[in-house]
């Protein structure tokens, strides 16, 4: 991949500057506020970037994202509520069971597609919302406050918004390039292929299915991720947050930005929660704006702000 | 006795879902077109029919006023908004439909208030009936099912026997084709897309009286709408017929016998906490089944 300069990489390189001085400015100004709005915006677009990686380069339309949120929350919450409080079990524990459901949901699910794999990874989403809500020890449907947030022993400390806030940054970044790495290696484009011309590919040799599978878990486990910095962040996870339409708002975030685009979820996840706080400043009825602002997109911007970027590129 | 009542709630219930998935899958297998803010109509359906009966007086007359105005709501949203979505991606019509219920949940905040409405019923329909010597049922929930019955049985009628049903059939196995020999395909599309509305309508507020009507009300029964058809097959509309009985009954037995069941085995408190979860996931374990053996659904639609 040749480095060139243009306007969507121009955009890109300024964003994630700002993002890595944003810290300073808030020192400076002494503006808390935008910390912790931009913490809660960098773990979203972990989220809606391993979205991405199934969606826009696997053409898989999962409508179920939240669950990992709140798998990758509830493993954080529910060790700390049992008295392990300790991140190196915490946060692979939540790691290893987002991965575990999506191999099971993802090997039912595969079996169908188009329409009906949107609505079956729906139908599991709302399973697990289910799940959590039936879980009295922990909460039920009031949730779990976190007391203690995952502790690193000495190597970083979560209570500290500027370090958390660096920690979610360099899993944005990791996430980032760990797709970056996967779409550009030969499994990746082998998944692309199978995107274009599924049986092609399957007449080639591959098996398709596997190739799909393996870069479902793959989503998942990233998006299990960003539930466990979620559930450190709000010191509290609740069945609430796994409801289909935080999933439905990770779709939003993918689109907004760009689909199939590296670095489009960031920017259409700083998009879509900034335009909320803003609207929702403004009025109580942000999504009385919101709603038809996002039919009006799907209408007139296809491929988002970074397609909309591209085109200004191309003159 | 209990036993002969919750089947007959699961049937109502069944039948109440079937009026949902109807529209649903008439709309997905015609226009090829996802509607999530099906669930909003079904609300909107409640709203109005709340809104009329305070006004009127008369709860048939707030019904009717209420089937209308949801029927024309449908037809209206088609006119404007989604008939620009017919032929796109079905990520496209997710998501622009997914903007449809933000704006309608807040828009029915803005316009009722946060707190749910009631729909009282009058007198007549909430004598209990006796069906069987021995057991009564509430006549309200009894006219249900013979009014969702009678919809039913309309539809298959509109459907199977009258130029009209020839017609959207046609459109379901090939669009293009119909609207070359001649037919105004938009209007048609209208059409069905007011008449699913209107279904979608007749559900929520004849479930309105049950329970209250509030926002987000659609949300959760839209889901298990998507369910019915997807194990039925998308597009068939005898397969969303016997799924929505059969996830109807499901979810009522379930709900009213696994807390019992499970308190054998669990403590009093963890098992009415658990059963309803676990009745909830009943219905998608039955789903995974169903895709499992079959992917197509039970009855999928004939290949286009």
């Amino acid at each position: 991949m040749k480095l060139q300069i243009n306007t969507s990489n121009v955009v890109v390189a300024l964003v994630a500057a700002g993002l890595l001085l944003l810290p300073l400015y808030s020192q400076l100004t002494g503006n808390i506020f935008i910390l912790t709005l931009f913490t809660r915006i960098i773990i979203f677009a972990l989220a809606a970037a391993s979205l991405n990686l199934i969606m826009g380069y696997g053409g898989m339309m999962s409508f179920g994202h939240a669950a990992y949120l709140g798998i990758g929350g509830y493993a954080v919450g529910i060790l700390a509520f049992e008295g392990i409080g300790s991140g190196f079990i915490q946060w692979p524990v939540a790691l290893v069971a987002s991965a575990l459901y999506a191999l099971v949901i993802g090997a039912l699910s595969l079996r169908t597609r188009g329409v009906y794999f949107i609505m079956i990874t729906l139908a599991f989403a709302q399973m697990a919302y289910y799940i959590a809500s039936g879980m009295s020890r922990y909460g039920g449907d009031d949730g779990l406050t976190i007391y203690k947030r995952s502790n690193f022993g000495g190597l970083i400390d979560l209570s500290n918004r500027v370090q958390f806030y660096y920690l979610c940054l360099g899993c944005l970044f990791g996430g980032i390039y760990l797709i970056w790495r996967i779409i550009n290696s030969r499994f990746g484009l082998v998944v692309q292929g199978i995107r274009s011309n599924e049986q092609r590919m399957q007449a080639i040799g591959y098996h398709a299915n596997r190739y799909r599978l393996v870069c479902f878990v793959i989503s998942g486990t990233i998006c299990g991720l960003a539930g466990a910095l979620l559930a450190n962040n709000t010191d509290f996870i609740s069945p609430a947050g796994m409801y289909w339409t935080r999933s439905g708002e990770l779709m939003v975030m993918v689109v907004f930005g760009g689909m199939g685009s590296l670095f489009g979820p960031v920017i259409g996840t700083i998009f879509f929660l900034l335009l909320e706080e803003l609207l929702s400043q403004f009025t109580e009825y942000w999504a009385l704006i919101m709603g038809p602002l996002l039919l009006l997109i799907v209408l007139f911007a296809r491929g988002g702000i970074m397609g909309l970027l591209g085109r200004f590129n191309r003159g | 006795m209990v036993l002969v009542e919750q089947s007959l709630n699961g049937f109502q219930f069944g039948l109440l879902l079937f009026l949902l998935a109807a529209g649903l899958t008439l709309v997905f297998g015609i226009m090829d077109f996802v509607n999530l803010a099906h669930g909003s109509l079904y609300m909107m359906g409640a709203y109005f029919a709340a809104t009329f009966t305070a006004w009127t007086g008369s709860f048939i007359l707030g019904v009717l006023l209420a089937l209308g105005a949801t029927l024309l709501l449908g037809i209206v949203l088609e006119f404007v908004a989604l008939r620009h979505l017919y032929g796109r991606d079905h990520l496209d019509q997710v998501l622009a439909t997914f903007g449809l219920i933000l704006f309608f949940n807040d828009a029915v905040r803005l316009i009722w208030g946060p707190a749910g409405l009631a729909l009282p019923l009058p007198a007549w329909l909430t004598v209990p009936v006796q069906i069987i010597p021995g057991v009564y049922y509430p006549a309200y929930r009894l006219s249900i099912i013979i009014v969702a019955l009678a919809v039913a049985a309309l539809l298959y009628v509109v459907v199977m026997r009258t130029k009209i049903g020839m017609l959207i059939r046609a459109g379901a196995s090939n669009r293009e084709m119909i609207g070359a020999l001649g037919i105004n395909i938009k209007l048609l599309f209208t059409l069905v897309f007011g008449l699913g509305a209107a279904l979608a309508g007749l559900a929520g507020l004849m479930q309105a009286p049950i329970l209250t009507v509030q926002i987000g009300m659609g949300e959760n029964i839209l889901i298990l709408a998507f369910v019915i058809i997807v194990i039925g097959g998308i597009g068939s509309i005898r397969g969303a017929f016997l799924a929505a009985i059969f996830v109807g009954m499901i979810d009522t037995l379930g709900r009213a016998f696994l807390p019992d069941l499970l308190r054998m085995v669990l403590s009093s408190a963890a098992a009415s906490t658990a059963a309803p979860a676990l009745s909830s996931m009943l219905i998608y374990l039955l789903m995974a089944i169903v895709l499992v053996v079959r992917p197509e659904g039970l009855f999928p639609a004939a290949k286009r």
